[in-house]
């Protein structure tokens, strides 16, 4: 993707909302203009860099905690043919479930703070990081294996020099697919025993202050944060898988 | 002796023998071709000889020991997906030499008391016409480039037996030729044992001085075809080349 033709596609997106928010005429629809003035207002003199923080940080957690345990658990799977065999019955169970109705149950056990919300992103990206690296594993060409054993490889080699690589585009891809998922959910998980988070900032100010410019900016961070994290993983995985981009 | 198989026996579970009471022996510097049919048990004794299958029974000795796991002095070149995807050539043909650093000397994976690996793999690179290539990945050269590729992997480690699976039978005529020769070129250069397996019966004639023809399996007495003509100046296209074809054509059809 050009960076230019995503520029221009942004502010086609900002034209859009300004024409709509002519039309439409009312307070629940405020301007771009207003928004992002408001927004900016917010992030330096008001609260919402904290509860952006906040969220950020949740996001993080959530997502260094699943690529450190599912990536290796995912390439034992993929490796041993036994386990995988006993495993895989109950993730194929487990994957399909949409996390996002356990957050009462996981709120209902965990409380307040930081944990559940943290828990909540971990189970949404811990299978598809899994799955993905797993199924990553299992499809390594025997001859590869075998060339590389040849060579003097190993058990600790082969898992340094080639199942360790080759997991890799699996944990990007996983992240990349699931980041904006992670964040849709970490918003409902806001909703509930917190005030901190853009969730809480932003049904705050739309269900309680009805300052719905305030309202709007949250909605702006909320959508950055997902979008920021699906660049990064986007621009780890050119740099770090480049040989899936040669041509 | 370089390799001698002593009352080989092997079976994949549940399946009648492919090899019984089988007697095999090379020599240092000979060059072997496996030829046989589909299904006779030629990429199975290669990967008896590399280490990476078992006999069931028998005894198996390369340069007088046995083999319980890939020996370090033996190269292994396979059909194709034996590189790294995610490397580059020159990533790929040091690929050996950082799996050796990785466990050191210890005589298991890397031979004992070999000093300190050369990681200058370029003049290699340049020797086999690779060197214009050392930062393009594998899906980005060609099926020979990509041979030589692995060729170049094998020999950075300095083996002295060489066992190929077919390596040359997915690229076209031209190529395959061209690979053929800087084979046996390598081979004599470097004095290595050369054990290839085909099922195609002009490269057997090509590039065995000895070919040993495997049938439906049970394999039991060794079936062996000298070819000392091939050391011949202009053999490609010599009468005894062409005896010889003919020679093992036959020779597969009775069988």
């Amino acid at each position: 993707m050009k960076k230019r033709d995503v520029f221009f596609a942004s502010i086609a997106i900002l034209f859009f909302w300004q024409i709509s928010a002519l039309i439409v005429d009312r307070n629940i629809l405020p301007s771009p203009i207003l928004v992002i003035e408001v927004f900016f207002k917010e992030l330096f003199n008001g609260k919402m860099l904290e509860h952006a923080a906040a969220s950020l940080w949740r996001v993080m957690a959530g997502m260094f905690l699943s690529v450190a345990l599912a990536a290796p658990v995912g390439l034992i799977l993929g490796q041993s043919k036994k386990l995988n065999r006993f495993f895989s019955p109950v993730i194929y169970l487990l994957y399909p479930i949409p996390k996002v109705v356990l957050v009462p149950i996981v709120l209902l056990f965990l409380g307040i703070g930081d944990l559940p919300k943290i828990v909540i992103i971990f189970m949404i990206l811990f299978f598809q990081i899994l799955v993905l690296v797993r199924d990553q594993a299992t499809a390594l060409p025997m001859e590869l294996i075998q060339s590389v054993q040849s060579l003097g490889a190993g058990r600790r080699a082969l898992f340094r020099f080639v199942y360790l690589p080759a997991s890799l585009p699996a944990i990007l891809t996983a992240l990349r697919q699931s980041v904006g998922t992670a964040v849709a959910v970490l918003y409902i998980a806001e909703l509930f025993a917190t005030q901190r988070g853009l969730g809480y900032y932003i049904y705050f100010n739309g269900s309680t202050l009805f300052d719905y410019p305030a309202m709007y900016a949250g909605v702006l961070a909320m959508s950055l944060l997902g979008l920021g994290l699906y660049f990064t993983v986007d621009w780890f995985e050119r740099r770090l898988c480049k040989w899936q981009f040669a041509e | 002796m370089m390799i001698t198989l002593q009352k080989l026996n092997f079976s994949y579970p549940n399946t009648s023998p492919v090899f019984q009471n089988f007697d095999w022996q090379v020599q240092r510097g000979e060059r072997w071709a496996l030829l046989g049919p589909s299904g006779c048990g030629k990429t199975t004794l290669l990967y008896i000889l590399a280490g990476l299958r078992f006999p069931t029974t028998g005894k198996l000795l390369i340069d007088g020991e046995k083999i319980t796991r890939p020996r370090p002095q033996s190269g292994l070149i396979l059909q194709e997906y034996g590189l790294l995807p995610w490397a580059t050539v020159r990533e790929n043909v040091e690929l050996g030499l950082r799996v050796r650093g990785f466990y050191g000397a210890d005589g298991i994976h890397a031979p004992r008391g070999e000093t300190p690996v050369n990681l200058d793999v370029l003049p290699l690179l340049k020797e086999l016409r690779l060197d214009a290539l050392t930062d393009k990945y594998p899906s980005q050269i060609s099926g020979g480039q990509r041979q030589r590729t692995a060729i170049a992997r094998t020999l950075i480690l300095n083996p002295d037996l060489l066992l190929m699976d077919e390596p040359f039978s997915s690229l076209d005529a031209l190529t395959r030729a061209d690979l053929q020769n800087l084979t046996l070129k390598l081979c004599n250069e470097k004095n290595l044992t050369l054990i290839m397996v085909t099922h195609a019966i002009e490269e057997a004639a090509i590039m065995g001085n000895k070919i040993l023809l495997l049938g439906n399996p049970p394999n039991i007495e060794p079936v062996i075809i000298n070819n000392p003509n091939v050391e011949k100046e202009g053999y490609r296209d010599s009468q005894a080349y062409t005896e010889l074809c003919q020679d093992l054509r036959q020779r597969m059809e009775k069988a």
